[in-house]
């Protein structure tokens, strides 16, 4: 696909530093204040140094910044890391929406297969409710044109 | 306009987009058992989609690929896992080499779809897309990319223009 590598080993750093949950929850105290690595160590049922290594993931994808105020390290949440994981979701949802609005305009169409016996076998025996087959029926017309129509679309 | 509701889940790394379709459950539902109905959406108008294998059951499979611009071909598949006529589709979605085989080296996402009856004629739609991991998601939103760029975006404005509000 067409893709520059610089901004989706960005995503795939990110993805991966919120895919564990002590370190999402970790983003999420320090958005909300500074806390030292000590700090943070007392919250969670590891050591110091796990702790520590997990704010260096977080901190290798930009989700924290990390200073020194004497002998503590003091971790603060980016926020604007975040909104990117927010605009990548947002990027998926644009996928989808174009997805629906397609499926839309199909479905404002009259349905190729409305008077054609064949689907219902193609949708499955199990086929429920009664209370789709009125419809199926109400607004049905020949098969053939439409499905012509369908086929010169897809050339 | 008919997308109602998105929810972006960053922790879960999971998206769910609602929408809602003048047309019943039994209707909507063929948009994804038909073939030929699935290709002209699945796909942006720059990469359309070619089904190849459609066998839309559980354990069953669904087999694609789409054309770019330059003629390129890049194929995907669906593993079916739940079908419940015309209410709940679940599949894995794939990619797969230049001959259609399905590369499990490369993320699979976990698709939901559920369709449920709204009032007499109208169905809401909604689809949660999963990640199982950061590279999965690093496939999707490359895909996404593909869409935002192409000229796709004029095509789906002037749909939205022409929409009834």
């Amino acid at each position: 696909m067409v893709v520059d590598q610089g901004p989706v080993e960005h995503a795939d750093r990110l993805f991966h530093a919120l895919a564990d949950a002590t370190r999402r929850e970790i983003v999420a105290l320090t958005l909300t204040g500074e806390h030292s690595v000590s700090e943070l160590a007392r919250r969670f049922p590891m050591s110091f140094a796990a702790v520590q290594k997990h704010v260096a993931v977080l901190e290798g994808a930009g989700l924290v910044t990390k200073r020194r105020q004497g002998r503590e390290q003091r971790v603060r949440g980016n926020a604007d890391a975040l909104r990117e994981v927010h605009r990548l979701l947002d990027e998926l949802a644009a996928l989808w929406r174009g997805r629906i609005d397609r499926m839309a305009a199909i479905l404002a169409e009259p349905d190729p297969f409305d008077s054609d016996p064949s689907d219902s076998d193609m949708a499955g025996s199990d086929r429920a409710g009664s209370d789709t087959a009125s419809s199926d029926t109400a607004d049905g017309r020949p098969a053939d044109n439409e499905r012509a129509d369908g086929e010169e679309r897809r050339a | 306009m008919t997308v109602i509701d998105v929810k972006k889940d960053p922790e879960a790394l999971s998206l769910a987009i609602s929408s809602r379709f003048e047309a019943p459950p039994q209707r909507v539902w063929r948009i994804w058992a038909d073939p030929r109905q699935l290709e002209r959406w699945w796909g942006p108008p720059t990469y359309p989609a070619t089904v190849v294998d459609h066998d839309l059951a559980p354990g069953g499979s669904v087999t694609y690929f789409m054309t770019g611009p330059e003629g390129d071909k890049h194929y995907g598949w669906w593993r079916v896992r739940t079908v419940d006529v015309p209410h709940r589709l679940e599949f894995e979605d794939g990619f797969a080499d230049d001959s259609g085989r399905p590369n499990l080296d490369l993320p699979t996402t976990i698709v939901r779809v559920q369709l449920t009856a709204d009032g007499e004629s109208a169905t809401v739609m909604t689809i949660e897309s999963t990640f199982p991991s950061s590279e999965a998601m690093e496939q999707m939103v490359s895909m996404g990319m593909v869409e935002g760029m192409s000229e796709a975006l004029g095509q789906i404005e002037a749909l939205l223009a022409g929409a009834p509000a």
